[in-house]
Formats: C-alpha cells, structure tokens, sequence
C-alpha cells in the first residue's frame, strides 16, 4: 500500500467536495450558540431564554420595544389607551401572514392573548384582560376589569406571541400541543428543522409583513451543552453569538478573541437577579434582626468585585438598579461584623446557630463559590452553615418549592416591569407550597400587599413609582430576600455582524435588521 | 447454528429486556423530585392548578402499578410514551439520536478491538521485549485513566496545541447544505476524538488479553507442530494461533458491549456528540421518566443484540461448538 499516495488522493477528494459546498446566500446564516434547552418553540405557554429566543423569530407580536422601553408598531401599526385605562384598541397591519399564507386577523390576537393569560405561568401579565373583541379583521380591543400598567410591555415578542388560531385552537391542550414543536407563526424566521435538545434551524420568511426584512436568509441556534466546547465553537467560529454568557471566565475568556466583540447591553427587562432567600417561616430566621445579622455578615462588594473579577453589579432590592421603579435609598447592609453580632445577641442568638444553605444547580460562580464564601462569612458572627448542594434542578426545586430549607440562592428575573416579575415573590396571596418561584420565603406584610396591589392598577407612572418606592423601604428592612448581585450577562459576537439586537430585550426580540457587514 | 437456539435466545433476551423495564421504571421513581414540578419549573413557574393538571397530563397521579401497565403495555405496541420535557414521543427523540451513538459505539468497538489484539499480537512474540513492556504499561494506563479525563485532555490538544481535529459536535454548520459525500467526511474528521477515547480504555484491555491469549496458545503443541512443518512467523501467528486466541477476545467484546454505551454517554457529553447517551443524561436531570426509560430500553436492546452475535461469532470461531445448544 502507498500510503503517501493514499493520503494525497484522500486529500484531493476532500478539496474537490469542499470546492462543491454550495456558496452561502446573499444574507447568510448566522449560528448563534447556546447552552439554554428549549421544552419547545412556542413563548406563549412557556416562559425562559430558551424558548423565548427562537420564539421571537418564529411569532411575531402586537408590539416591539426600543433600547428606551418605547413600545414600536409590530403586528398593531397603532395602539389607543382609553382614558379610563379598561381598554386598549390594537389596529393591525393589514398585510402580514402566517407562515402557511393564512392572514393575521385580529381573531388570531384575541385567541393568543386569551391562551397565554389562560397558559403561561406569569398569571399577572394578562390577570386583569376581561375579554378582547374583534369588531373586525384587523382591530382587536382588550377590555380590562382594572388598568393594568404591564399591559403595553406584555404585547412585546418575547411575552405575546400572536399564534394562528386555525392551528392551536384545535381543542388541544396548550401546553402540550404538538405544533408547539413544529409552530407556525408571522415572524421574520419560518421554523425549518428542530432536533430537540440540539438545534434548531429558522430560514427567512419571504412574505415577512415588513419590507426588506429579515436581512439573514438562515439562523442556527446551536445547543452546546459543555461551556467548554461552546468557547472553543465561539474562539474557532463555528457559531457567531453567544448571549447570556453568565460568568467571569468564560467573559474574560471570549473578551481576548480578536474576532469576537462584548457588550453587556440588551438585558434591560430581563432584569436577572441572584439572591439570597430565608424561609421566615422557620423559627432561627422568622426573627428579622437575624436576617439583618446575616445581611451585615456578608461582602457584596467582595462578591461582586473579587469573586465575580467586577463583572456583576452589586444589586441592593428587589427591582434590578437600572430600572426607573428602583429606589436608591433603600438600606444596603454594608458589610459591619459588629453589628451583625449585635443583632444576633438581641434576637437571643448570641451562642449562635446551625442553617442550611441551598443554591440552584447553575454556574459555580454565581452559586457553589457564593455559598462556600458566605459559610466562612457568617461563621465570623457564630453562625455554622451547611452547605446542601443539589445534584440536580428537581431536588433543589422540591426542596424549596416544599418550604425545605433555610437559606436558598436562587437567580430570578424581573422581567421588564415589576408586576410581572417582582410581584410573585412578595405578595401573601402568592405562598403556593410545592410550586417554585412563587413566594416560597413565605412572607406575610399587609401593607406590602396594599402596595403592590396599587402599584399593580395604576397606570400613573409617578404614583407607581411612589408606591414601590414605599414597597422596597419595607421588604429591604424586613429582608425576606437578600439581594446580592444582577448577573453579569454578556453577549460575544463576530465583529462582522451589524445591528446586534441591543434592545431592552435583547436577543428576545425579532433579528430581522441583524446583517453581515461583508 | 440451529435456528432453535437462534430463537431460545432470543426469548431469554426479550425477557431480559422485559426485566430491565420493570426495574427501570421502579428505580426510577425512587429518585427525589416531583417531574410536575421539574416540568413548571421548567416554564417558568405554575399555579396549584396548573401542576395538577400537569399530572393529569401526564398520568403522574394514578398509582404507580396502573402507571406501571400503561408504560409496559405501551413498550409491547412500540409506543415508549411522551417526553416530559420535550412532550415529543420518545421514539422520535431516539430516531434522531441512535444512529450517532451506533456509529460512536461501533466504531469504538471496532477500534478497540483491531488495535488491541494487533498490539497483543505483537507484544506475545517477545513476552519480555520492548514492545511487550509498552503495551503492558499503555493498557495499565489506558485502564486506569478516566474515560472523561482522557477526552477533555484530547480536547485540550487539539482545541488549541494541535488543531487538526474538532472536538465537538459531529458535523460543522457551514456543511449543512453540503452534499452527503461532504458531509460524511466531516463526521469521519469529528468522529476520530470522541471515538478514540471511548476505545482507549477497551483497547488496552483487549491489548492485554491478547497477549495472554496468545502467550498461551503460542505454547501450544500444535503451534510447535506448525512451526515443525516450516509455516512462517505470520502463518503462524495470525492463521494458527490468533483464532484460537480470539475466543476469550470475542467473549469478552460481548460483555463489554454494555459498558461500551454506558461509556458512549460520558464521550458524548464531553464532545457534544448527538447521541443517546447525552439525551439519558439531561434526561436524568430532568426527572424526564419516559425519555430516560425509552434510552434506557434501547441500550438493553443493543446490549441483547450484541450478546447474541457474540454467541453466533463464538460459534463460527469455534467449530466445536457448533452442534451444542
């Protein structure tokens, strides 16, 4: 056997079928990578990153929001809000399909809105839509029973999926239905191929209702599960972008990649927090001066500044920092051992105590290494942690979805505006055992019912801010919650690609301006 | 091979495999966490109403043995069940992942054993020489050393030192629309390190066993008698005494087949391979019962399937075997 002739034509034959790749189209594809696993493609009953991503290509919405949270004509070219603020008129764009050819009408609105207030599990969003009427194809009116000042950013693309009502109106459950797999939606991008758990391949809507979009004639979403592998696909250009990066290294990393650029902008309304939370059901934390000890016994600038190599924020409440409803004044517990031993000896723990500390399974560096410091951190005030790590998501979920715990960490996003994700967490009326990311701290205040129900019907920008402002001062004092950082969400992209989706929803948003310079 | 023994086992197999769903979906269900739970979680969150509902969806609140007779009666039509998690059918995310751990998983086998009976081979002709000494250290080595360990240490190599191979995934992007010759080359290049470490270990076992194969059979009086007769050093070795040799090598291929997948799954997590092994894993983190159940099923089904071929190569190894049952 001539092995180098063996070689040379091996060689050659690989060349030759190379050279017949077919050339990639005008617009080009774009591969973006992910480590987020979609259950399927439809946002409308399933909230998250992952769905919402591929979900925003697919569907289109009644609005879109810019970087300034100012909502945009989408599927509704205008809106009117009624003085009384009980009923908001949607007029429709007249020439947008479904990507079966089937007209937009405002039939389909009604039936999409009315499913997800029905389906999806942010039961606020569409709480106060009373009925949506259709008096004809192309203007859809939403009656309200009380204003609701949420409603304008719940029609963006990544919470209102306007879905052909011919198709998942069928009789079939929502949730499972089979279409939420293979969805047919009005949006810039037609799902080609879904493999579940590794990709999913979008290819460009010809008879998208706004002209000259999408750019791209192809999007990938690559599931790389290993960050590991995703890094070396992102350093060798095997994928494009890279959002929601969540940790320092792999920033820091993908930051030294001369063909790669970072930016920390379009997480405006995610709005993702990592907290710490205390069951103050249980008889060592119902006390709040224990709390407030725990609170003084912890560094979050050293999480934020050494821990996290200053890529994260230090969060200080419940509303993320960059938002208008945050309020500054809030306390922030600056780190003061002596007083945290103060507060223990009043609240009858001067010999100390023994808790638990969970995290949610996710990056060692926002959770594990979090916990491992605040065990040494609360030892210096008597206080002897155990940390329970939980092999999976299941047995973190169960323990503290079933009240099982005392201390938890645990990472929740506000999503855009506070009665969609800051509300769930405080109200009494929302103290669900056995359901997760529902008020599992079990906390009780009259008043911070009174304000977020207010806050919740106002429709008053000003007073909204008033009444959170009041809310914050009370929860930041009774510390059901203590907030530690925002995450540092970063997104890595080829510097060839222009129009990065940089809006408050990021890469939740349709892509359809994103282009290739070259 | 008598088609009565042909067909005995492969009654022993279907009720191994019976066994192996009982057991699976009973152990299963001992782990802690509530699927509903997972499933809302997974949403985004839920209302009571919703999780019971969800277990309503899914059968979860009848009891376990009625659960039990559903998804046993369900294997018997080849309905394996929805996936908690993808709420696809089970099958349709095992079509799409089979054939990738069947390529990984046959590949290996196939690497490990021509390579490691060569190096056996070679290591028997001089049993204190040089080479016999490297294969001895190299399948110490290749045994003791991790399966993960020694694909993120490739990785590590030919991620940045030696960039010749991909170390992830099976098939570039960019060749998506490329024709299937194209495209199976591209599969062949990312095949070479997930396929290569998934074999290291067996290899160096098969290396080893070879070569006290082979040290025995070398010692027999038939080999004197062929060496006797003027057969040359090749005859010798690979006609005469490498068939005897085999038998234990094949008896062991078999046994080694289970192994072999269970392998599969740590190569295709470390390399993003597409296969089943990844889809078990995720699945077991899920609480994902008929997706987990439905792999689970298919990798005894394999492992039947190879234990019987072993049986059929044991007999065309072996003439002597031949007329037994």
């Amino acid at each position: 056997m001539n092995w180098t002739r063996c070689l040379l034509g091996a060689a050659g034959v690989t060349a030759l079928s190379i050279a017949t790749v077919p050339a990639i189209a005008d617009g080009g594809s774009l591969t973006i990578a992910s480590t987020n696993v979609p259950r399927h493609l439809n946002g409308a009953v399933q909230s998250g990153i992952a769905t919402a991503v591929p979900s925003t290509q697919i569907f289109a919405s009644p609005l879109r929001y810019d970087e300034n949270w100012d909502p945009q004509p989408y599927l509704a070219e205008s809106w009117d809000l009624s003085e009384d603020g009980l009923s908001v008129t949607l007029n429709l764009v007249e020439n947008a399909t479904f990507h079966d050819g089937t007209p937009v009408t405002s039939e389909d609105v009604a039936f999409s809105i009315m499913t997800i207030k029905e389906n999806h599990p942010f039961k606020s969003m569409f709480a106060p839509v009373e009925t949506i009427e259709t008096p004809d194809e192309h203007t859809a009116v939403i009656k309200l029973s009380q204003p609701h000042p949420a409603l304008l950013l719940a029609l963006s693309p990544a919470l209102a999926p306007v879905m052909p009502k011919h198709v998942f109106g069928d009789g079939q459950d929502p949730k499972t239905h089979p279409a939420n797999s293979a969805p047919v939606g009005s949006g810039p991008f037609m799902l080609e191929e879904f493999t579940a758990g590794e990709a999913i391949v979008l290819k460009r809507n010809p008879n998208f209702f706004m002209d000259g979009r999408p750019r791209l004639d192809e999007i990938i979403i690559r599931i790389i599960k290993d960050p590991s592998a995703l890094l070396i696909a992102m350093e060798n250009g095997d994928a494009d972008v890279y959002p929601f990066i969540g940790t320092s290294q792999e920033i820091s990393r993908l930051g030294e990649v001369e063909h790669l650029a970072l930016t920390t902008e379009g997480y405006a309304a995610v709005g993702p927090l990592n907290w710490l939370a205390f069951n103050t059901a249980s008889p060592k934390l119902s006390d709040v001066r224990v709390r407030q000890a725990i609170a003084y016994a912890i560094d979050r600038d050293f999480i934020t500044k050494a821990l996290h190599r200053g890529v994260s924020t230090p969060q200080r409440g419940p509303i993320i920092e960059s938002s208008p409803f945050f309020d500054e004044t809030i306390p922030a517990y600056d780190l003061d051992l002596d007083r945290a031993r103060e507060l223990m000896a009043e609240a009858g723990f001067a010999d100390g105590m023994s808790l638990t500390i969970d995290y949610i399974p996710g990056p060692k560096e926002q959770q594990q290494s979090l916990a491992e410091y605040m065990k040494s951190q609360l030892k210096k005030i008597g206080i002897e942690v155990e940390v329970r790590a939980a092999p999976d998501f299941p047995t973190w979920a169960g323990r503290v979805g079933g009240h099982d715990f005392e201390l938890s960490m645990d990472i929740v996003f506000n999503w855009g505006d506070p009665v969609i994700g800051v509300h769930r967490t405080y109200l009494s009326n929302n103290i669900n055992k056995g359901v997760i990311w529902s008020n599992t701290q079990q906390y009780r205040n009259e008043r911070v019912d009174e304000l977020l129900n207010a806050a919740a019907v106002s429709i008053d920008n000003d007073e909204r801010k008033a009444l959170y402002a009041e809310f914050q001062q009370i929860v930041a004092t009774d510390l059901p919650i203590y907030w530690i950082n925002s995450l540092p969400y970063h997104t890595a992209y080829d510097t060839k690609l222009e129009n990065v989706p940089t809006g408050i929803w990021g890469f939740m948003h349709p892509m359809d301006l994103v282009e290739w310079s070259e | 091979m008598s088609a009565s023994y042909l067909m005995k086992r492969v009654g022993y197999g279907l009720l191994l495999m019976l066994g192996v769903v009982i057991l699976n979906f009973l152990l299963i269900r001992l782990a802690p966490g509530d699927p509903a739970v997972v499933i809302a979680g997974e949403m985004g969150g839920a209302t009571e109403e919703m999780l019971e509902s969800i277990r309503e969806e899914y059968g979860l609140n009848k009891p376990l043995l009625t659960q039990l007779w559903i998804y046993v009666s369900g294997v018997v039509r080849f309905d394996l069940g929805q996936s908690f998690f993808f709420n696809q059918p089970v099958t349709t995310l095992i079509a799409q992942r089979i054939l990738p751990t069947i390529l990984l998983v046959i590949t290996a086998q196939i690497l490990s054993i021509l390579l490691g009976v060569f190096l056996g081979v070679i290591a028997s002709r001089k049993p204190g020489g040089v080479v016999s000494a490297f294969v001895s250290v190299f399948a110490t080595i290749g045994y003791a050393v991790p399966v993960f360990w020694t694909g993120i240490m490739l990785i590590i190599l030919f991620a940045s030192i030696l960039p010749i191979f991909p170390v992830e995934g099976m098939l570039s992007v960019k060749l998506r629309d490329a024709n299937i010759f194209v495209q199976a080359l591209d599969v062949l290049h990312h095949l070479v390190l997930p396929a290569f470490t998934l074999a290291i270990i067996y290899l160096a076992q098969y290396a080893r066993l070879g070569r006290a194969s082979m040290l025995e059979v070398l010692g027999s009086d038939y080999i004197r008698t062929a060496r006797a007769k003027g057969a040359s050093e090749r005859s010798v070795l690979f006609k005469h005494a490498l068939r005897n040799a085999a038998l234990p090598i094949l008896t062991v291929a078999g046994l080694q087949f289970g192994n072999l997948i269970s392998g599969a799954l740590l190569v295709e997590t470390v390399f993003n391979w597409p296969g089943m092994g990844r889809l078990a894993f995720d699945s077991i983190l899920r609480r994902d019962y008929p997706t987990i159940m439905g792999v689970l099923f298919f990798a005894s089904f394999m492992v039947v399937v190879a234990n019987i071929l072993t049986d059929m190569s044991y007999r065309w190894a072996d003439p002597r075997l031949r007329g037994k049952s």
